[in-house]
């Protein structure tokens, strides 16, 4: 199937996308890799007034540290995640996850920044956000704010960002030395939404969890973030009763339906397996990056 | 508005409606029908072209988006009546069956080998699983990128007709 | 251009593909490829919808968007009595519906404009009102009590019931079933699956005007065959009819129905005066063309006390979708089902079939199925390995030790088919081996002790395919015989054309090899023509892995008639007599003297130069080959999985494939069709599934939901070989192409079942998908 007719920009400045955005924000679409847009509007689920292709802004292709953060820009696509050694050595995490996403040739085009916007529950971003503690940089022309991911995702495909702001990165606190993550997810095939993923991130601090990101992918109307299992880990002592009841609250948190992938209940018992498995497999990487 | 690029090293362009899709842009105002339409969900990699080297699915893209970028498409991968090494590999090993799914395959074997001239079989299946086969079974696609591998490899190797003829060489 | 360019290419040799150049460069010439001056496009507008009535439909407003040429109802179709179309199993499908839609994507209407995208922009303005009725969604819907009449229309229909079939003996089987030590019942569900070809299915129509000739560049496997049946449904004489099909990206029996897309393009190009193209997209050929399987099968076997097979019975409810269509021969309304004793000395069988309409796509006969023969090879197979299982006996001995024997061929099975040939324990003995099968029982036990859920699936197929001898086969009535029809050049090259049609199979190559054998001609130095009926004889086309059975021996055959001409010529140009002559393949010498030789290509010369009196000029000869029987391939599968505890996900660590189909004329391509096959029987196994939900909604009507393997899921083949001649074919061989899809699918799942019996789980229906495995491990009380 063919896109229903629109209207096309491609501004090449900053300042200009968002006067576009300013005007006619309420009709239209912002188009990066387009690997989730461009379905959209072949299948005629979308048809905006207005396409506004934000590919030839300058300056927000880059991955850059600083502050404390890594900053990837909106137009940083999944592919450059996949090849950046500094991020595979700070945050295996995101390069664990990187693999997952749809398949090599979406992966050459669709963006990070573009996926957690899209806020598909079953957007593997989303969690690996969630479980770093990423916020978001939003611009509009009257200004900046700065939206934890925490709180972004609302309901399938529907976040806080208003019509009028584009995100221009993500930031995500750089872990410290003694740190690890993990993705598991559950997939039919390669290309396929996860029937279940999980992403894990813990910081250590002599031999206790300091700190706990669990991120839960395709079981709730949004990516959810695992609050309890968080709680549940956060200034103990990892041994396998701990790790066990996060599990449990994990798959708790958890509110997936019955469908073609599976029950409620299998899918609830993934996240609790994954959880388990992912926390195993970050504390392991802790471990290692420590020493 | 005008949709212009390289494809397959010659500049082209034409006025099109923003929504036409590249895949559609080569096949009806380019003629180049060798690139292929397959599924409407972005899920099937008949569509695949190289943009600036990289393989991407060109029915997911818009025309107007590529503009002054550079597209190769499986018309420009022979050099005149030579086929490449990737093209004579598919040949050789029975890569290709209905042929459907073989340009935008050989494509992306053609990138794999110009990051990696040796890759394992691992790497090889892991490159091509954004391209669906229902003919091959895979099997022999696999060869066939390997078998181009050991032609490239071959021709970096060999002796320059120079060297040759001045008694070097093999 | 290729490393066995210089090679003859005779029968067994694996000569590269002849036909590859145009692909490789991207100069295939599918449908969609070509451009016709003033060609218009086509779009169809379908019913969301599974069952509803139609109220009104008012295309003013998509009749009046820019580029719009027309808009046509099935009102409009009825006025030219095209509104409804017979099918090729003798029923009645809708084009356009016209008082009801009877499955969600049902053909309503059609825009013809001037570019695709205007096409499809004026299809969102036509306006349906739909009166939405209950939908049947199963045979068992169709079945209940209250269900709606899906097929009000039709006189003399008063139920959802489409047939009756019955093959066997029924006395015979139930005293065996009394006597029976043991009856082993298994009861599955063989999903509906798709063959999805990678092109989708499309046309371009163009009756011109001017001349009267219909062209219809067409998807299709089976070109004759359409061009008849549109002759007598559009009325358009026969001789002004071409059908043109060009190079088919893919079929796997999805190109044989004549879908209503095709209908409606050439009524617009015969209304308009322009040529239509129409190009569906992937959710359409999804939702609404030619499906697999479908069947619900309960099979019961009966075995004595000492292990040996003494009876089967089955019954299968079909089910067919709104209207019946299956391509299939007929005097078999479920196919070729009842070869389901299989590879087994089965003394007594009795087969029932019951075939019910539905509220979903039509068809069934499709996906490399040879007739039904899969979801025969399916049931069997599984319930071999269920009833090893139960009775504690080796899954491989237990098929053995019933195995129908080498020295009991020819075999007539307790339903009536006659196997030609073939040698079981051989394909078994050599598929064991490979897998080293008996380390890897003990690999097995021993991972099991330590909790580990791992299992080893075996299958044992024979597949009956070459369809057919034509008293028995027709579709339609027309006779399932092929043909061939070869002309040598002056100098020495030839042109072999034939009824049937590659979608990807290589006759390009194969059948050349064929001539090169028989006639001594260069593969090189054949070129080789289907699918346009203006110039192709008659045939009816390659499914069903017809081809070489049937058209492969039409070309050997006639490449024997010009031999026989050839050694008239040769002996008038030796002075010798004929029966002083011997062949040698390419030429012929007297006997003797090897010198005194004429080869192939000077005897062909003189056919156009220097004759005997009264010999007729030329060398060629056409022949319609009608077998004397069907071909039967066979083969073992094995295959070892191991099951994740915690998802239910199952990896395939090994599959070994042993094949046996005769005569390989060409192994590399026959080993080709076989890892395709492997393939696509491993996506049946586990993750292909096309389902609806309780308002006949279809889920799996685009690559999203309907999911296909990709490299990295699809294992690795072990193969292997052997070759039992079949003893009626002219060169021996056997048909090939669907083996792999027969038999596979029960070697994957009973992989599974086979891991997951210590737990006593007896069957899980395919897609065996992980959240499946993970129910019935834990109901079992199994988790990580």
């Amino acid at each position: 199937m063919l896109p229903a007719a629109f209207d096309y920009r491609a501004p090449t400045t900053l300042d200009e996308a968002l006067g576009v955005l300013k005007e006619r924000g309420d009709d239209a679409k912002i188009l990066a890799g387009g690997m989730s847009l461009i379905p959209l509007l072949k299948l005629r689920f979308a048809q905006p007034a207005l396409v506004l292709d934000i590919g030839r802004l300058p300056g927000l292709n880059r991955i850059a540290g600083q502050d404390g953060h890594l900053s990837i820009g909106a137009l940083v696509r999944h592919v450059d995640v996949e090849r950046n050694g500094d991020l595979a050595k700070q945050v295996p995490l995101m390069s664990e996850a990187v693999h997952w996403i749809a398949d090599p040739l979406v992966r050459n085009r669709g963006t990070v920044v573009g996926s957690v916007c899209h806020a598909d529950p079953a957007g593997d971003w989303g969690s690996v956000m969630l479980a770093l503690g990423a916020e978001l940089v939003a611009r509009s022309a009257s200004g900046e704010r700065v939206i934890p991911v925490a709180g972004f995702f609302q309901d399938p495909f529907t976040t806080t960002l208003k019509p009028d702001e584009i995100v221009t990165e993500v930031r995500i606190p750089i872990p410290s030395g003694s740190s690890g993550g993990a993705y598991n997810k559950l997939e039919r095939k390669v290309g396929d939404f996860a029937t279940v993923a999980v992403a894990v991130q813990v910081e250590m601090n002599g031999g206790k969890v300091s700190r706990a990101g669990i991120g839960l992918t395709s079981v709730g109307a949004t990516n959810i973030k695992a609050t309890e299992a968080e709680k549940a880990l956060a200034g103990r002592e990892p041994t396998d009763e701990v790790i066990r009841e996060a599990a449990r609250l994990a798959a708790e948190a958890a509110q997936p339906k019955d469908d073609i992938r599976g029950s409620a209940a299998y899918k609830k018992d993934v996240v609790r397996v994954f959880v388990q498995r992912g926390l195993h497999t970050a504390l392991s990487r802790a471990q290692e990056a420590r020493s | 508005m005008k949709a212009s690029m390289r494809v397959n090293g010659v500049e082209r362009s034409a006025d099109v409606e923003p929504r036409v899709l590249l895949v559609d842009f080569l096949r009806t105002n380019l003629a180049l029908t060798g690139t292929h339409v397959g599924c409407d969900t972005t899920s099937c990699g008949a569509c695949t072209v190289l943009l600036d080297g990289e393989p991407v699915k060109s029915c997911t893209l818009l025309a107007v988006q590529v503009d002054g970028r550079d597209i190769k498409t499986v018309e420009g991968l022979a050099d005149g009546a030579a086929l490449s090494p990737v093209q004579v590999g598919f040949h050789e090993e029975h890569g290709l069956q209905c042929g459907f799914c073989t340009p935008g395959r050989m494509l992306v074997g053609t990138a794999l080998l110009e990051g990696n001239p040796d890759p394992t079989e691992e790497q090889i299946r892991w490159a091509i699983s954004g391209n669906i086969c229902r003919c091959t079974g895979y099997m022999n696609i696999v060869k066939a990128i390997q078998h181009a591998a050991r032609l490239k490899q071959a021709a970096a190797t060999a002796p320059s007709p120079a060297a040759v003829a001045a008694g070097g060489g093999e | 251009m290729s490393s066995t360019m210089h090679m003859h290419g005779g029968i067994g040799e694996s000569i590269k593909r002849k036909e590859d150049g145009r692909f490789l460069r991207g100069k295939g010439n599918y449908v969609d490829d070509f451009v016709l001056p003033g060609m218009l496009h086509m779009a169809i507008l379908r019913s969301p919808h599974a069952h509803a009535r139609i109220k009104s439909i008012d295309t003013s407003a998509a009749g009046a968007k820019p580029g719009v040429i027309a808009v046509v109802t099935g009102e409009l179709m009825a006025q030219h009595k095209l509104a409804w179309m017979p099918t090729l199993s003798g029923d009645t499908q809708a084009v356009l519906a016209t008082d009801k839609v009877r499955f969600q994507g049902q053909e309503v209407a059609a825009v013809i404009a001037e570019t695709k995208v205007q096409a499809e922009d004026a299809r969102d303005a036509i306006v349906v009102d739909y009166e939405v009725l209950q939908a049947v969604t199963s045979p068992d819907g169709a079945k209940a009590e209250g269900a709606p009449l899906i097929r009000d229309e039709k006189e003399g229909q008063k139920d959802n019931h489409i047939y009756h079939w019955e093959s066997g003996d029924q006395a015979a089987t139930q005293a065996a079933f009394a006597k029976a030590a043991k009856v082993v019942r298994l009861h599955t569900f063989y999903p509906r699956c798709h063959p999805a070809p990678l092109e989708t299915c499309g046309c371009i129509a163009d009756v011109n005007p001017a001349t009267g000739k219909a062209t219809i560049y067409m998807t299709s496997q089976a070109p004759h065959a359409i061009r008849t049946v549109f002759a007598l449904v559009t009325g358009l004489p026969e001789q002004n009819i071409r059908i043109i099909s060009p190079d088919i990206g893919g079929g796997f029996g999805n190109k044989v129905p004549v879908y209503p897309g095709y209908v409606v393009a050439t009524a617009a190009s015969l209304l308009i005066g322009r040529p239509v193209k129409w190009i569906e997209d992937r959710n359409e050929n999804l939702i609404s063309t030619g499906f697999a399987r479908d069947f619900h099968m309960t099979g019961d076997l009966a075995v004595d006390e000492k292990g040996k097979m003494t009876a089967l019975r089955v019954h299968l409810d079909s089910d067919n979708g709104a209207f019946f269509s299956d391509a299939q021969p007929s005097k078999f309304k479920a196919g070729l089902f009842h070869i389901v004793t299989g590879s087994y000395d089965i003394p007594t069988a009795h087969v029932t079939a019951d075939g019910y309409y539905t509220n979903k796509a039509p068809g069934g006969v499709a996906y490399r199925c040879s007739f039904r023969v899969t979801e025969a090879s399916y049931l069997i197979e599984r319930l071999v390995t269920n009833a090893a299982l139960e009775l504690g006996i080796d899954q491989a001995d237990f098929r053995k030790q019933n195995f129908i024997q080498p020295e009991q061929f020819p075999y007539t099975s307790a339903t009536g088919w006659i196997y030609d040939s073939g040698d079981y324990p051989k394909a078994m003995d050599l598929a064991l081996d490979k897998l080293g099968y008996a380390e890897l029982k003990k690999d097995v036990e021993a991972r099991r002790k330590t909790g580990e859920v791992t299992g080893i699936g075996i299958a044992s197929f024979t597949e009956v395919v070459g369809a057919g001898h034509g008293a028995d086969f027709d579709i339609l009535g027309l006779r399932m015989f092929d043909s061939a029809e070869l002309r040598v050049h002056p100098t020495g090259k030839a042109l072999l054309r034939m009824g049937v049609k590659s979608q990807g199979q290589g006759h390009e190559t194969t059948f050349a090899q064929i001539v090169a054998e028989e006639l001594g001609i260069p593969a090189s130095d054949i070129a080789v023509e289907e699918g346009d009926t203006d110039t192709a004889p008659y045939g009816l086309g390659t499914y069903a892995s017809r081809s070489t059975p049937v058209a492969g021996a039409a070309t050997a055959m006639v490449s024997r008639k010009l031999r026989e001409k050839a050694r008239k010529l040769a002996a008038h140009l030796l002075e010798a007599a004929e029966e002083d002559l011997t062949w040698e393949r390419g030429k012929f010498y007297v006997k003797g003297s090897p010198d005194r030789a004429k080869t192939i290509q000077e005897i062909a010369f003189a056919a156009y130069t220097n004759l005997p009196e009264g010999m007729e000029a030329g060398l060629e000869g056409v022949h319609y080959y009608d077998p004397p029987n069907m071909t039967y391939p066979f083969g073992t599968y094995a295959v070892v999985v191991d099951v994740d505890k915690g998802t239910g996900q199952v990896k395939v660590r090994r599959m070994v494939a042993v094949d046996d189909c005769g005569v390989r004329i060409n192994p590399m391509i026959v080993e080709g069709q076989i890892h395709g096959g492997l393939t696509e029987g491993f996506g049946i196994a586990f993750m292909e599934l096309i389902t609806f939900d309780a308002d006949g909604n279809c889920i799996g009507s685009n690559f999203m939901d309907y999911l296909l393997p990709t490299a990295w899921e699809t294992p690795k083949f072990e193969m292997g070989e052997t070759v039992t001649p079949s003893p009626h074919h002219p060169i021996g061989a056997k048909g090939v192409g669907e083996s792999a899809t027969v038999g596979s699918p029960a070697a994957y799942v009973n992989a599974v079942i086979d891991a997951l019996s210590p737990y006593g789980v007896t069957n899980i229906d395919m897609p065996v998908t992980s959240d499946k495995v993970w129910a019935a491990l834990r109901s079992k009380g199994v988790t990580e």
